[in-house]
């Protein structure tokens, strides 16, 4: 348990931005360890935020209202790695990435792969319900979690879903992943181990206008195709990359596919070409293919490090998170632009195009107020036009207090009133991670966070 | 924006005093996206945000901004980073972390009063000994003395009993190898066939008297390869350990000495088989950056030139006529080589063009050993945590010799092989594996 203001002070901030400094940070190795945490919370009436890695994106792990973080850190044990059954049994605090080259040796992997997987954690990917690039073909998190054990806010024990695909009642599994630590902790995870394919191609398609690059995506999926991922980056986005990563993006594109196909080698062969002919037919100036795992793997390193090296370009940067139709992806990066164009913003594109998750890159340099408001009514616009659009204010970085009072663009009154009134069977007093997922009421249909952090 | 952080509506004066410190230029890539927390050594084994290169640079931040002050606790965790620099590998922004916490810890070796006996201690040996050949010589026979007459024998089982921190500590004293490589200072040697290349060798401080046979094969290497090898008499010490413990004007005089004694346009390169010296030689335009008197100028002309052993003989066709050597080998990457120099394929390379040697890939093998120059005696309990994860990941491998290309990685490695389940696996520095490999093929 951490006392000291100068350690506290560490525990401000996560991957989004800074807050409030918390009045402990415990760190329990067991599950009766996070039960004491928190009964002594509850004795206390001090609210418990969780925290894995804090690498997310919308401030789940950051505190509201004081209280106690909890960090699963060292709790990192993978705890049993059933291959016959294709299960694993998981502390929280594992890192993605550990378990998947934990079991990569007999040829199996965990599917969940968000950017910052080689730091997260698989609590953290639970609580926010992760994707990753392979969302298209595998779903997310909770597509890979079959049961969980969890502390209740009185201590008590529960133990959801198990090793076998379905069990009798309520999906209580499927209701906890996603629910950002608001529901209890997760002190346990039995996760579905996936067989790695037997064949994995990468191309790299390559587009004089982005136009043709969208297209090109809604073609893929309408032909029948479902490729492993399929990522969308710009120009701007490219350029940030090659300087960091060296993966050999084109510098004087206009916007480039990355493109996995997987499964039997032959299958895999056939998919290729179809790809490849997809690609040409909407104009691609120029197909690569990726000749051996190295380049695979640099290829990917470009895309997984984008976030990061947009620090290259730009002091600070906003990532945001939105999901449209797919179909509508010409008519949603226009938008974009036009939003940019009318703030005077420069504003990136990084895309899981296949499966219409966006993460539009606002510019902006933290030091200079007017810019940073003008940051934050840009992307309130985005994300407002993604709702418009039948789509979503966030597809993987999970809500937090970064979109809580955007809820209501997307939820009617009673679904939010259903919603509560099953989180208040769980955290009857704003007991787990305050101030987070559900609307606040103080403000509504703005982002209310403040972006920039760091410096 | 409104701002909802305790007491940070207040700008307080920056807890920095005059010198170095820490830049904006370069805190400020620093996107807290984490993406560094598992590839640092000290947060896998602590699990503490303070003790991460996030945490680090945000304390960093935070003393600037008068929240925290340059004391204990700031002085502490910037103590237990290794400057391994793996989180710069991890970093995606391009975050310089080493030029951070450097700088932090000139700000800590100026302005913050450490306890008394480490001071001593601290002063003896960065300004008393390593800029001095003469008494690191003198030193150097005494432990010799000492590692030979028995007298270690005796007094390791008492000092382990009395201090077992001292015992563990005293176990990593490195082997004097006489005769030391000082005696070799001024000399020029020929290369084997005809010249094409003419290389001056960095010989190193503590290295030339404890890793005399690793810069003897160095340098025999290096003639294999049809270079000519100049030793210049006037170099000394690097300066790396006292840029890792933040003394900033001492690091400037070493490093002045060597730019005299390496004149530009001499040699084709300057060579080193200490990763942790290189790393330092090819930084040196640092030290002079805030004067940027004509050193700046030298040290751009002298950085450009310096090469790890491997590094240069990856870059050149090297001479393959190896003798067969049948071993399991792995290879444990040094952190100022991978990490601080992104050479990895190189010293691998080369091993893998000796017949017979099967390099198998040590996992982890970019995590740090715990050595960090002189952290395993200044930091011994988590140095010794690391080495023993380390020793694990060589058990796994089944190897029977433990490569590496850096003298204070080996000391360590060997301190871990001798307490551990293989006490007979032997530890070598990659050239002397090459320089083994081309002494039995002529014979």
């Amino acid at each position: 348990m951490l006392w000291r203001p100068e350690d506290r002070l560490l525990y401000e901030y996560d991957g989004l931005s800074s807050r409030r400094v918390p009045d402990a940070v415990a760190f329990p190795r067991s599950t009766e360890d996070v039960t004491e945490i928190v009964k002594l919370a509850r004795r206390e009436k001090v609210p418990v935020i969780a925290r894995g890695a804090g690498t997310g994106l919308s401030g789940g792990a950051v505190v509201t209202e004081g209280g106690i973080v909890v960090s699963f850190a060292r709790m990192k044990k993978i705890l049993e790695i059933d291959i016959p059954n294709q299960r694993a049994r998981v502390q929280p605090g594992v890192v993605n990435l550990d378990l998947s080259l934990a079991v990569s040796d007999v040829g199996f992997y965990f599917v969940p792969d968000p950017s910052s997987q080689k730091a997260c954690t698989i609590g953290g990917n639970v609580a926010e319900n992760s994707g990753g690039p392979h969302t298209l073909a595998y779903g997310v998190t909770t597509n890979h979690v079959l049961g969980l054990e969890v502390v209740l806010d009185d201590g008590r024990v529960i133990r959801t879903g198990g090793k076998v695909w379905d069990r009798p009642g309520y999906d209580l599994t499927g209701f906890i992943v996603g629910s950002e630590g608001t529901l209890g902790l997760v002190t346990e995870i039995t996760v579905r181990l996936t067989p790695k394919p037997e064949a994995v191609k990468t191309l790299l398609a390559i587009y004089e206008r982005v136009l043709d690059a969208t297209r090109t995506v809604a073609a893929i999926t309408a032909g029948g195709i479902t490729p492993a991922a399929l990522e969308m980056m710009d120009g701007i986005t490219l350029r940030a990359i090659e300087a960091a990563t060296h993966a050999g993006y084109p510098l004087d594109s206009a916007a480039v596919l990355l493109i996995e196909v997987e499964g039997l080698r032959e299958a895999v062969e056939e998919e290729v070409e179809a790809v490849e002919g997809i690609c040409r037919r909407h104009a691609a100036r120029e197909v690569r293919r990726a000749r051996s795992e190295e380049e695979r793997e640099l290829l990917w390193r470009g895309r997984k490090n984008a976030f990061g090296a947009l620090g290259r370009i730009s002091p600070n940067f906003y990532v945001q998170d939105g999901v449209i139709p797919r179909t509508r992806l010409p008519a949603m990066l226009e938008y974009i632009a036009a939003v940019g164009e009318k703030h005077g913003l420069l504003i990136g594109n990084i895309f899981h195009a296949g499966d219409g998750n966006l993460h539009p890159l606002l510019m902006f340099d933290a030091r200079d107020s007017k810019q940073t408001a003008k940051v934050l009514v840009a992307a309130s616009e985005i994300m407002a036009r993604c709702a418009d659009l039948g789509g979503s204010i966030t597809g993987e970085h999970g809500v937090g207090i970064e979109k809580n009072e955007l809820m209501p663009l997307i939820f009617s009154p009673d679904d939010l009133a259903m919603m509560r009134r099953l989180k208040e069977v769980f955290n009857p007093a704003g007991f787990f991670n305050p101030g987070k997922v559900l609307p606040t009421g103080k403000m509504c249909g703005e982002l209310r966070i403040q972006v920039g952090g760091g410096a | 924006m409104q701002m909802e952080g305790e007491g940070r509506a207040v700008p307080a004066a920056s807890g920095y005093g005059p010198g170095e410190k820490p830049e904006w230029d370069y805190y400020s890539k620093c996107i807290h996206c984490g993406l560094c927390l598992n590839a640092c050594p000290t947060y896998r084994e602590l699990g503490v945000e303070m003790d991460s290169p996030r945490g680090r640079i945000y304390q960093m931040i935070q003393v600037e901004q008068g929240r925290l002050a340059l004391g204990e606790s700031f002085v502490r965790h910037m103590d237990l980073c290794l400057d391994c620099r793996a989180c710069e590998t991890a970093c995606p922004s391009g975050v310089e972390y080493g030029r951070l916490i450097e700088a932090a810890r000139g700000q800590i070796a100026t302005h913050f009063r450490r306890p008394m006996l480490g001071r001593a201690l601290r002063s003896l040996f960065f300004r008393q000994i390593l800029p001095h050949r003469k008494r690191l010589i003198f030193a150097g026979q005494l432990l010799r003395v000492y590692q030979r007459s028995g007298i270690e024998r005796l007094a390791w089982p008492i000092a382990r009993i009395i201090l077992p921190r001292l015992g563990n500590v005293a176990r990593l004293a490195p082997r004097m190898e006489k005769p030391f490589f000082t005696e070799r200072l001024g000399v020029t040697m020929e290369p084997v066939g005809p010249r094409k290349y003419r290389v001056a060798l960095f010989a190193g401080c503590i290295a030339s008297l404890a890793f005399a046979r690793a810069n003897e094969a160095t340098a025999r290497v290096l003639a294999m390869n049809g270079c000519e090898v100049v030793i210049p008499a006037s170099q000394g010490c690097c300066g790396a350990l006292h840029v890792h413990a933040g003394l900033r004007d001492e690091a400037r005089q070493l490093a002045r000495r060597n730019l005299e004694a390496f004149p530009p346009g001499d040699f084709d390169a300057v060579i080193t088989n200490a990763a942790g010296c290189g790393s330092v030689l090819k930084e040196y335009p640092q030290l002079f950056e805030r004067e940027g008197t004509e050193y700046l100028e030298r040290a751009l002309l002298f950085t450009a030139r310096v090469r790890d052993v491997t590094e240069f003989l990856a870059g050149i066709e090297w001479n393959r006529d190896f003798a067969s050597i049948t071993v399991r080998a792995t290879y444990q990457d040094p952190c100022h080589l991978g990490h601080a120099q992104r050479i990895r394929s190189a010293p691998r390379r080369l091993l893998r063009s000796v017949p017979g040697l099967e390099l198998v890939e040590l996992k982890d093998a970019e995590v740090c050993c715990g050595s960090a120059g002189i952290y395993n005696v200044s930091e011994n309990d988590m140095a010794e945590r690391l080495l023993e994860s380390k020793m694990r990941r060589v058990d796994e491998t089944g190897a029977e010799l433990l490569l590496s290309a850096n003298p204070g990685c080996l000391l360590q490695l060997r301190a871990g092989v001798a307490q551990s389940s293989n006490p007979r696996r032997r530890v070598s520095h990659v050239v002397e594996l090459l320089d083994e490999a081309y002494r039995r093929a002529r014979g």
